[in-house]
């Protein structure tokens, strides 16, 4: 069973935009959609590692700012003629809050 | 009831003939496409422009999703066919079957590996597929040290590519010359120093003996002991017919699958395209001859006598500015002439091979407008005993003809090849104008002329402009995945329906996509705030993260800091102001730009905000070093110091910048106004640029020193200071308002002309007023500082993480 834990309320993440929450292995980008969905995905884009917490939000996908790499945010794989996958990680939204796998709490620096 | 075909392998010659069948009759099978690759068919011949990063994979789809599901195809994309049960007739693939009453193998070609040491380390890759071409792309090519084996057309094409991407490209050759199958001696000299001046190294006789490396490959050696450091190696030494599946299946197999002259295998129910086949001891590797079988065998699926019989083809490269064509025979021998033209100033070479007067074989390097006209000569065995003295000088020389650039192709005759990839002449391409397709596209589409490799497109509109006795109109496209809209229509839509944010424009002009891509929405933004600053909301989500964050992102997810200097201009408390916030936030590099100010590299995020804070304490803003916005005013100092100085140009601009900084603007946007016309800032490639004289203020456009360098043009000259100013702001609001998202403005002016520009903001005065006022109303909103409003004590802390688990984990 996955444990959770509490990053902050949903408000504090605009829609269509995303925050990061810092781990002892890298950062998480924590997205919230028009729709107010919730996705957690590593911050890195596995093409030139760039932050895809600062890319712009479209439906359920993201782009990449730095070279406009396009991932799904459901599975993390990269769109169109693309290829690669970014890590995605369980999360959900709680009476107003924002629960991440607390697993990422706890994971020590590699 | 329909019969059942089942095809392997969707590659172009089994796509063009899938649209042959079912154009002819859309009911006679049902049709299953397995593939290996996990797509659909695509334009191989486009690699190269997309190694090069002149295309997307996207440009040079030929069937997307819809094209199957619109035709009703079982796709099985992805799914490698490993089995052919004959007896049963049924196909296996690593996932699924299908039965078939046809069976139509397409399985192309391998490239041929090299059996040398090392061939197998990371590092080395071929060149035939997307992934081939994305795994380059993906190495990071830029100052990497390429070597690419194999100077035929797949290699130097791959090396151009390479080369374009910023690599330091070797061509290792085995043979004298490069391409020896399709030049001669003379036009690979001239080619390899066309490819040495673009940096590519060329070694030709060289045999590679190794490739080296520890775990990657990291050289190449050859026998003569050479050796090239190399990052990457690219394979490109030949192919050889994808046979593997036909062999279990225990058809007929030589070099290729072997078919006969209606294209079917020794199995009565099995047929075979392209690439992997063998007809008559020959081997296709071109794509003419490719649609020729896709021709043929559409017409045996459907019960049709027809008969391949190959021809001879041309072979242009695509390598942009290495213009070269070469078609049939050019080995010297008894009975054969030569008629050769050389301008070894402009790097021209023709050669012209001749058999009992008639042309055996062509061979052109650096100008070869007349290579179908020569080819046309070939393909009919004309005799041309009568026009031998100046034949070499191409078609405009017959017969007297004035030296008009179009008269080559005028003089062409109906039935001379124009495209010839997919085998189309002139006569159909001035049919398919005349029967309404104006448009390169429309032609394109009806007779698919320059659609495959593209290097006859310019033939082709030359074809069209005969035809419609005009200039050929580029058909509109839309603006981009999401919509069939252009920008022109979007904008105009936003206005006429009173379309105020984005979730409105999306519905009501249908986009296809939920929300938008991130390409048209930072477009919508712009065009929304433009048309109502009083009534849209910014949004900032749908803004590149650099306007979003307010600073320029660095590869790193760091950014830089650039506050503004108005004029160029500043004191010594800023530049302490910036000397303390360099220090307290430990930022890496400190660098004047070329806008004269300075930039504060590497800074993090979560400090942007309270280095901002610190900033505008000294009274130091943003200048928008970002932004699709207004960037720089530069300046010289102008007649306060300057013993040359006319008029007072720091002063004029400062107050330029003053009056325009934080508008949004299609693109950035660059002045520059000098004192005099010695012209020391430079103002004469700006988008607006001032040069001060004795009698007033010179004021010109539309100039650009980028990736294009181009002079300003003369747009006004005035004696008074505020009436250029006033001239300005029209200029740039009129920008705002008509141009498209990310032209700049010598692009904008190009397209709706300088005249047009002159008759709005110089000539008709009250125009010109009503933009100055409209950029008034839009500035009253947007002419403040995007520091000051982001790091007040409520915003700076959306700027650092929302959580730490770092430090949970330690607690």
């Amino acid at each position: 069973m996955t444990l959770f834990v509490d990053i902050g309320a949903l408000d504090d993440i605009p829609q269509q935009g995303a925050r990061v929450v810092k781990t002892a292995q890298g950062c998480i980008a924590v997205f919230r959609t028009a729709d107010d969905t919730v996705f957690a995905l590593d911050d890195r884009c596995p093409h030139k590692g760039g932050p895809l917490s600062e890319g712009i939000v479209h439906g359920t996908s993201v782009t990449c700012p730095l070279h406009n790499w396009v991932f799904d945010m459901n599975s993390g794989q990269a769109q169109g003629a693309d290829q690669g996958m970014v890590r995605t990680y369980p999360i959900r939204v709680e009476a107003g809050r924002v629960l991440i796998s607390a697993r990422l709490a706890t994971r020590k620096a590699a | 009831m329909k019969k059942k075909l089942v095809i392997i392998g969707a590659g172009m010659a089994s796509g063009r003939m899938l649209e042959h069948l079912l154009e002819a009759n859309p009911d006679a099978y049902d049709v299953t496409l397995f593939n290996g690759e996990p797509r659909g068919n695509y334009n191989r011949l486009m690699l190269s422009p997309v190694l090069s990063g002149e295309k997307t994979y996207d440009d040079i789809v030929t069937h997307d999703d819809d094209w199957y599901a619109a035709h009703g195809v079982d796709c099985r994309f992805g799914e490698p066919v490993v089995h052919i049960d004959r007896d049963r007739r049924i196909v296996h693939s690593n996932l699924s079957s299908a039965e078939y009453d046809a069976l139509v193998i397409a399985t192309g070609s391998a490239p041929f590996i090299i059996p040398v040491v090392g061939k197998e380390l990371p590092g080395v890759v071929t060149y035939r597929d997307l992934e081939d071409t994305n795994a380059m792309i993906d190495a990071g090519m830029a100052g990497k040290e390429a070597v690419v084996i194999g100077g035929g057309l797949l290699g130097l094409e791959a090396a151009a590519g390479m080369a374009a991407r910023g690599a330091k490209v070797t061509v290792i050759h085995l043979m004298g010359h490069l391409m020896e199958r399709q030049l001669d001696p003379a036009a690979g000299y001239l080619l390899q120093k066309d490819l040495e001046r673009r940096g590519i190294t060329v070694h030709c006789k060289g045999a590679t003996k190794a490739i080296m490396g520890h775990g990657q490959a990291e050289a190449v050696l050859l026998e003569d002991g050479t050796v090239y450091p190399a990052d990457l190696v690219c394979m490109a030494v030949g192919i050889r017919p994808e046979t593997r599946i036909a062999v279990d299946a225990h058809l007929e197999v030589e070099r290729g699958i072997t078919v006969d002259d209606t294209l079917r295998t020794s199995d009565p129910h099995i047929f075979a395209l392209g690439e992997c086949v063998e007809h008559r001891k020959q081997l296709f590797g071109l794509v003419a001859p490719l649609y020729d079988q896709a021709k043929v065998l559409a017409k045996t699926l459907l019960g049709e006598a027809a008969e391949f019989q190959p021809v001879q083809t041309a072979t242009k490269l695509k390598v942009t500015g290495c213009d070269l064509f070469s078609a049939g025979d050019f080995a010297e021998g008894e009975g054969r002439e030569d008629i050769v033209f050389r301008d070894p100033g402009r790097g021209i070479y023709k050669r012209l091979v001749l058999e009992n007067d008639r042309i055996i074989g062509v061979v052109m390097y650096g100008d070869t407008a007349d290579g179908s006209w020569f080819y046309g000569l070939m393909k009919d065995g004309a005799d041309i005993r009568e026009m031998r003295d100046t034949l070499i000088f191409g078609p405009a020389f017959q017969g007297g003809a004035a030296p008009d650039p179009m008269a080559a192709v005028a003089a062409l005759p109906p039935e001379a090849e124009i495209c010839g990839c997919n085998g189309v002449c002139k006569g159909t391409i001035v049919q398919a104008v005349q029967n309404g397709a104006t448009t390169l596209d429309a032609v394109r589409a009806c007779t698919k002329a320059s659609g495959s490799c593209g290097t006859c497109t310019g033939l082709v509109k030359q074809v069209m402009a005969l035809t419609l006795g005009g200039a050929v109109v580029e058909a509109p496209t839309g603006m981009c995945k999401c919509t069939d809209h252009t920008h022109e229509d979007v904008r105009r839509l936003i206005t006429s329906m009173g379309l105020k944010s984005i979730p409105a424009v999306l519905q009501e002009l249908g986009w296809k996509t939920v929300g938008g891509c991130h390409s048209c929405r930072p477009a919508l933004n712009f065009y929304l705030l433009a048309e109502w600053p009083l009534d849209y909301q910014d949004d900032r989500q749908s803004r590149f993260v650099n306007e979003r964050n307010h600073a320029n992102i660095q590869k790193d997810g760091t950014y830089s800091v650039v506050p503004r200097m108005w004029g160029g201009v500043t004191t010594p408390a800023e530049l302490r102001a910036i000397a303390d916030a360099a220090d307290k936030y430990n930022v890496p590099m400190v660098k004047v730009t070329g806008g004269q100010r300075i930039d504060l590299l590497g800074v993090r995020k979560e400090d942007l905000p309270h280095m901002w804070a610190d900033l505008n304490e000294a009274g130091l803003v943003s200048g928008h070093a970002y932004s699709k916005g207004l960037r720089t005013v530069k300046t010289c100092v102008g007649s306060e110091f300057c013993r040359f100085g006319t008029q007072d140009s720091t002063g004029l601009g400062i107050r330029l910048e003053k009056l325009l900084w934080g508008s949004w603007t299609p693109h950035k946007v660059k002045l520059g106004v000098s004192g005099c016309p010695r012209n020391c800032a430079e103002a004469t490639c700006k988008d607006v640029g001032v040069i001060c004289v004795d009698s007033g203020y010179q004021i010109s456009v539309a100039g650009a020193a980028g990736m294009e360098l181009k002079e300003t043009e003369a747009l006004a000259a005035t004696p008074s200071e505020d009436e250029a100013v006033e001239i300005i702001t029209a200029f740039v609001q009129l920008y705002r308002e008509s141009a498209k998202y990310l032209d700049r403005p010598y692009k904008w002016v190009a397209k709706v002309g300088l005249d047009w520009v002159k008759d709005r903001v110089v000539a008709d005065l009250e125009s010109r007023r009503a933009l100055v006022a409209r950029f008034e109303i839009s500035q009253s909103v947007y002419r403040k500082d995007p520091w000051a409003e982001h790091s007040t004590t409520s915003e700076m802390p959306k700027w650092a993480p929302l959580a730490d688990l770092t430090l949970e984990a330690a607690e």
